[in-house]
């Protein structure tokens, strides 16, 4: 169990974690979700005891972390997959942390097995993979066969069987009854391997709730709507009468509508009224992902230059009228996918 | 935490990489053979000396003449002991594994002083006992006067100046700057101020001036204020202020 009350960092002005409270429970897989530099790696290392909260608490089955008698055999951690010294091999960078905590030396070699990387014990990290650095990470984590576990962004660099046994080894973590808190920015990830959300942008807590719950409440139906594209005009006036109708309107970046709040026939009599010819009129559920996106808009503090305002201005896309939106561009990981049901992949997570 | 289990896990740490046994060996290479050729260079020359320097000549601190270059390695050895631990992200695994920073941190120097005062107890006899075989008949003798002392005093400057070097390595954390403040301190600052006679006596209070008085044997005619123990005092003195802020960083700092 881990318990974060009114937990605030700041570094100077910039406020990297504000008056964060959740808790995370053991017997399930709780994702901590956010856009890169939302605040998920220094609220990490405060619950790690290695940063000071410059406000509010944060505590481990009870206690804060750095009173725990002997935390490493309490409490495992995968922070960063690149943290170790290259020059040292994987079996004695395991045994150096073993020693630590007093953690028998053949534990190491459990470890080693469990993730795969025995045959390469005792070859030095640096030659290691980004998947190897990851494995040895988690066999990091693992080796106080700890009840609580923290693992920041640990599929990161995995192929897709590595991703397959991440997620799987979570859950059976978890299904041990121990506290399983896991780090992502991929919503897609966390949406199959989560059991609980705690999702935060700019330090800020914006969802602490189910999985199950997080999609009956974030996963609404919407309507997409699109007038020719010879101007404005038709645009803006169907927007004008939609929202006179009683509907929220948020344009689209490929120049289309998605319309909340009214059935598709009330749409079209209202298009009618209004003169305005449609070219297209479907029904569509916000995926997971987009939920997610939505949620945190407006939120990311580091974002691709394609269009920076979506969602949040009613004038057209230039250049993006011509239908769905085919390339979201490779530096683009939090751009909306405008596919319909399930969740999507907004960024390839491999 | 028991001390013991952080011990023997920077044991693994120090002796699993292999910049350990570089830098050591450098270390003890230089400063042996440096001070070989130099011991020789002197016995060559001699018939070309002044008599007032034959009559001052120290036979053994001039076999200690290569740990001015040597020291270089220990430097080295001192900073990146400490500084890797930043540079590779480890110190936060180490930190969670032991809350108890100052813990981590007097064993992690304890477990580094150990091999840098054995490599430097070895390099101080063999600078001494090659440098008075190269010296011939000007050659001083271990059983001699002060000679022990000296040569015992050359292991523990060598090693505090490892010590310090960890001690500002883990206040400066990057292992480029700490080098980069370092060297030039020994290297500049010190031949400098020591050279120039205004700023000579400050020089003097500097921890390589004031810990390499230990090594002289003779010292006929010179004004130092303080003696051979009271030298490595200075030094030592140094090398306590460095760890002290060493470790008020670590406590304070987010790791």
């Amino acid at each position: 169990m881990i318990e974060a009350v009114g937990l605030t960092k700041r570094y100077g002005d910039k406020t990297a974690v504000d008056d964060l409270s959740f808790q995370v429970r053991p017997g399930m897989v709780t994702g901590f979700l956010g856009p890169n530099g939302s605040g998920k790696s220094t609220t990490m290392r405060m619950i790690l005891g290695l940063d000071t909260p410059t406000a509010g608490h944060v505590t481990v089955n009870g206690s804060p972390y750095r009173s725990l008698p002997n935390a490493p055999r309490h409490v495992g951690a995968l922070l960063d997959a690149k943290a170790v010294h290259g020059g040292r091999d994987a079996y004695r960078h395991l045994l150096s942390i073993a020693q630590l905590s007093g953690i028998p030396a053949h534990r190491v070699d459990d470890v080693l097995e469990l993730v795969g990387l025995s045959e390469v014990a005792g070859r030095r990290t640096k030659g290691f993979s980004l998947g190897m650095g990851q494995r040895l990470g988690i066999a990091a984590a693992l080796l106080g066969d700890p009840q609580v576990l923290l693992f920041d962004e640990p599929v990161n660099g995995l192929d897709p069987e590595g991703i397959l046994w991440v997620r799987n080894l979570m859950k059976s973590l978890a299904a041990e009854g121990r506290t399983v808190f896991v780090s992502s920015h991929l919503m897609s990830e966390m949406a199959l391997t989560a059991d609980h959300l705690v999702v935060i942008a700019r330090g800020r807590l914006l969802a602490d709730m189910s999985v199950r719950e997080f999609i009956a409440a974030n996963s609404a139906g919407f309507a997409r709507v699109r007038v020719p594209d010879t101007g404005p005009q038709q645009r803006e006036a169907l927007t004008a009468a939609l929202t006179r109708a009683g509907a929220q309107v948020l344009p689209e970046q490929d120049g289309a509508l998605r319309v909340t709040g009214l059935p598709l026939p009330r749409i079209s009599d209202v298009a009618h009224e209004a003169e305005v010819r449609l070219w297209e009129l479907s029904p569509h559920h916000a995926s997971l992902e987009e939920a997610y996106m939505r949620l945190t808009q407006g939120m990311v503090d580091y974002r691709s230059s394609a269009d920076p305002q979506i969602g949040m201005r009613p004038a057209p896309v230039p250049g993006r009228s011509d239908g769905w939106d085919p390339d979201p561009g490779p530096g683009a990981p939090f751009q909306p996918v405008h596919a319909a049901d399930g969740p999507t992949f907004s960024k390839d997570p491999r | 935490m028991a001390v013991a289990q952080v011990l023997r896990s920077e044991w693994t740490k120090i002796r699993s990489v292999s910049s350990t046994v570089w830098t050591l060996s450098v270390a003890l290479v230089v400063t042996v053979a440096l001070g070989v050729l130099i011991s020789w260079l002197t016995r060559r020359e001699w018939g070309e000396m002044p008599a007032r320097d034959r009559l001052t000549f120290d036979p053994t601190f001039i076999s200690f003449a290569g740990m001015s270059l040597g020291q270089l390695a220990m430097i080295v050895f001192g900073v990146l002991v400490v500084s890797t631990e930043y540079s590779t992200g480890m110190i936060r695994t180490s930190l969670a594994a032991v809350p108890q920073r100052g813990v981590f941190y007097a064993s992690k120097i304890a477990v580094a002083t150990v091999p840098a005062f054995v490599v430097s107890l070895v390099t101080a006899f063999a600078s001494f006992l090659l440098g008075q075989a190269v010296l011939g008949p000007h050659r001083a003798a271990l059983g001699d006067e002060g000679v022990l002392r000296a040569v015992v005093g050359g292991a523990l400057y060598m090693t505090l100046i490892a010590v310090f070097s960890m001690g500002v390595a883990a206040m400066l954390r990057s292992p480029m700057l700490a080098l980069g403040v370092l060297m030039p301190f020994f290297f500049l600052l010190s031949p400098i101020l020591g050279a120039v006679s205004a700023t000579k006596k400050v020089g003097r209070y500097l921890p390589d001036q004031a810990g390499s008085r230990i090594m002289q044997v003779v010292t006929v005619g010179d004004d130092v204020p303080y003696g051979p123990w009271g030298g490595l005092g200075i030094m030592a003195l140094w090398c306590a202020a460095a760890l002290a802020g060493g470790y008020l960083l670590l406590k304070r700092r987010d790791a």
